[in-house]
């Protein structure tokens, strides 16, 4: 019997994939968000708020995740941003593959944000790269605050943990601060931004994050334009 | 539930690995998961079961390695496993921040058989 040593990672052919997406984001200094939640946090709330209160020379793609129905497209292109559904037809999550394939035909020179709303799932999302910046969780005060316990990965792989239906919170029994500490507990350090997507809380934050976000990832460009050195130190094929 | 996706990916991480080292059969494959990895053990175990069966590698085994969560101490650099959040190193006391272990979703090794003579590719150990 002969052993053979593998080595890598299970899901390397996403990982491929996402890696070479995320060097194409990086060239054209686009950052890329991807949105995880259970379903009815809010995501596409958030998104729509979002894309009302973004400045109106700000370039915004959005793709959106279910497993059936157009309904979340529909909703996000009253804004009148390029928006395109992914009906993945029974599966629990995005991967790469759908993502390259459904930005073939957007041109990533003319879009500075795509925004990529993940099929509502806390546990199936965290396990696929799509190439983003970052994973941004969402929790909303009408569910509990051990989720953050009940489902570290997710917590612990996303950069920044929206707290949404703050409005909510004189009506509902649910613990912020304790909230927030399971949070942390999970991943220390984690960001928290509270907002209402009803009430339009908290968004000066959230829109803050963006823009701090957005000026990094220029910056990285313009570096990687001005240092060739570093342009072909991206690893492909492995 | 994507124990299924996964447990597909790893069989088609295994047929490749056969065609790559002709005439040798897969006879076991194991898989290394974090606790951190959002994947259930046992579904995974189900899954890959089920599409073994009746399939081109039917009897491959799944041996799972299960990774707990480990932090890494900044001043004395003990690497400690995470129990209950608790994450004071052991050693010196200080609390660490810094992730060393537990996310994992990798292949570690492949047993093969070697179905026929064949002089291509494998190398005994």
């Amino acid at each position: 019997m002969n052993r053979v040593p593998l080595e890598r990672k299970v899901l390397s052919e996403n990982d491929k994939i996402a890696a070479e997406l995320r060097a194409r984001f990086h060239e054209h200094a686009v950052l890329c968000l991807n949105f995880i939640s259970a379903p009815g946090s809010g995501k596409t709330s958030l998104l729509e708020r979002t894309l009302e209160a973004l400045p109106r020379d700000t370039r915004v793609a959005v793709l959106t995740g279910d497993i059936q129905t157009e309904n979340d497209a529909n909703r996000l292109k009253r804004a009148g941003f390029p928006v395109k559904q992914i009906t993945t037809g029974g599966t629990c999550h995005l991967d790469a593959r759908m993502i390259d394939k459904n930005i073939a035909d957007w041109r990533l020179e003319e879009i500075d944000l795509l925004l990529i709303e993940n099929v509502g799932n806390l546990v199936c999302p965290s396990s696929y790269d799509l190439g983003e910046d970052a994973k941004i969780v969402l929790l909303s005060v009408t569910e509990g605050e051990d989720k953050p316990l009940k489902y570290p990965s997710i917590f612990f792989k996303s950069e920044l943990m929206i707290l949404n239906k703050v409005d909510l919170l004189p009506y509902v029994s649910f613990d912020v601060a304790l909230a927030e500490e399971n949070a942390r507990k999970v991943h220390p350090g984690m960001e928290i931004v509270r907002v209402s997507c009803t009430t339009r809380e908290g968004l000066g934050s959230w829109l803050a994050w963006i823009e701090r976000r957005r000026q990094s990832v220029r910056a990285a460009a313009a570096v990687a334009d001005g240092a060739p050195v570093f342009a072909p130190a991206l690893k492909t094929g492995c | 539930m994507h124990e299924m996706g996964i447990a597909s990916s790893i069989l088609e991480a295994v047929a490749n690995e056969e065609r790559r080292h002709a005439g040798v059969r897969a006879t076991r494959v194991g898989v290394r998961i974090g606790e951190l990895a959002a994947i259930d053990p046992e579904a995974l175990r189900f899954c890959f079961e089920v599409l073994v069966q009746g399939s081109e590698q039917d009897g491959l085994q799944l041996e799972i390695e299960r990774v707990q969560r480990k932090h890494r101490c900044p001043d004395c650099k003990e690497e400690f496993v995470i129990r209950d959040y608790d994450f004071r190193c052991p050693r010196c006391g200080t609390v660490s921040v810094e992730f060393a272990a537990g996310d994992e979703l990798e292949l570690t090794f492949m047993e093969v058989s070697e179905d026929e003579p064949s002089s291509a590719g494998t190398k005994s150990t």
